[in-house]
């Protein structure tokens, strides 16, 4: 059994965009059968978390010197190019 | 059911208006949340700042770009959403490029003290925004009562 991983999800408050696509994204892989651990921030706390998740969803632009993988999560609020953005999350779960 | 109407704070709505720039339609909003007591003083110039480093323009497919404006939970008091429409729309950087602008014709200003207990008033705003039919009518009202029979 893979490990359960966890994503960061980030927007510029912690709390109003980066809400949103964490529960949007919880629902649709909960759709695509699969699970992870989901953490909240703001996009200054990032370097300091990055080391503790396996990749990061972001509404913002995100420091170059995190080297975790970024999703941009802004088709989650403009529902353009959702899916794409689901299939890069779900490859990054079952990497 | 879309419950917009639930979410928005009803005296801070404004339709159509004349603002120039994103700096004084965000002005026109904040300070209309300090006076009916949804945030401290000190929301004003935190959405101002959090614009600069953080926009939020975002551009839409169909019915116009929005904004959605916010600051950190510690300056808000209670929870509530106000809402402008611009006669002309107004440039605001992209949230995804600050570099690039996008003009905005519906502003949604953000009061967010608690993400678990407003996650539905979040998705609610982010259904409106994705409705183009919906953000039509949005631009087009003049007043609460054309919303309400929109989105009541």
């Amino acid at each position: 059994m893979t490990r359960i991983k966890t994503i960061l999800f980030v927007c510029g408050t912690g709390v109003a965009t980066s809400t949103a696509v964490n529960v949007a994204a919880t629902e649709a892989m909960k759709q695509r059968g699969l699970t992870f651990h989901a953490r909240q921030a703001k996009a200054t706390e990032v370097p300091s978390l990055a080391d503790d998740v396996d990749f990061i969803v972001a509404t913002t632009p995100i420091s170059g010197s995190v080297t975790k993988p970024v999703i941009k999560g802004l088709a989650f609020l403009t529902g353009i190019g959702k899916d794409k953005i689901l299939d890069e999350i779900e490859a990054e779960l079952r990497k | 059911m879309n419950s917009l109407m639930a979410v928005l704070a009803p005296e801070a709505v404004v339709f159509q208006s004349a603002a120039k720039t994103s700096q004084e339609i965000v002005l026109i909003l904040a300070r209309k949340l300090e006076r009916l007591g949804y945030v401290r003083p000190s929301f004003v110039d935190a959405v101002a700042e959090r614009e600069r480093t953080f926009p939020t323009g975002l551009k839409m497919q169909g019915g116009g770009n929005v904004a959605l404006p916010h600051a950190d939970p510690c300056h808000v008091l209670k929870a509530g959403v106000a809402l402008a429409t611009l006669k002309e729309s107004v440039a605001f950087a992209n949230m995804e490029d600050p570099g690039e602008r996008v003009g905005v014709d519906v502003v949604f200003l953000l009061a967010i003290n608690d993400k678990d207990q407003q996650i539905e008033a979040l998705q609610t705003i982010i259904a409106t925004i994705q409705d183009a039919a919906a953000m039509r009518a949005l631009k087009c009202a003049r007043t609460l009562a054309e919303i309400k029979s929109v989105f009541g």
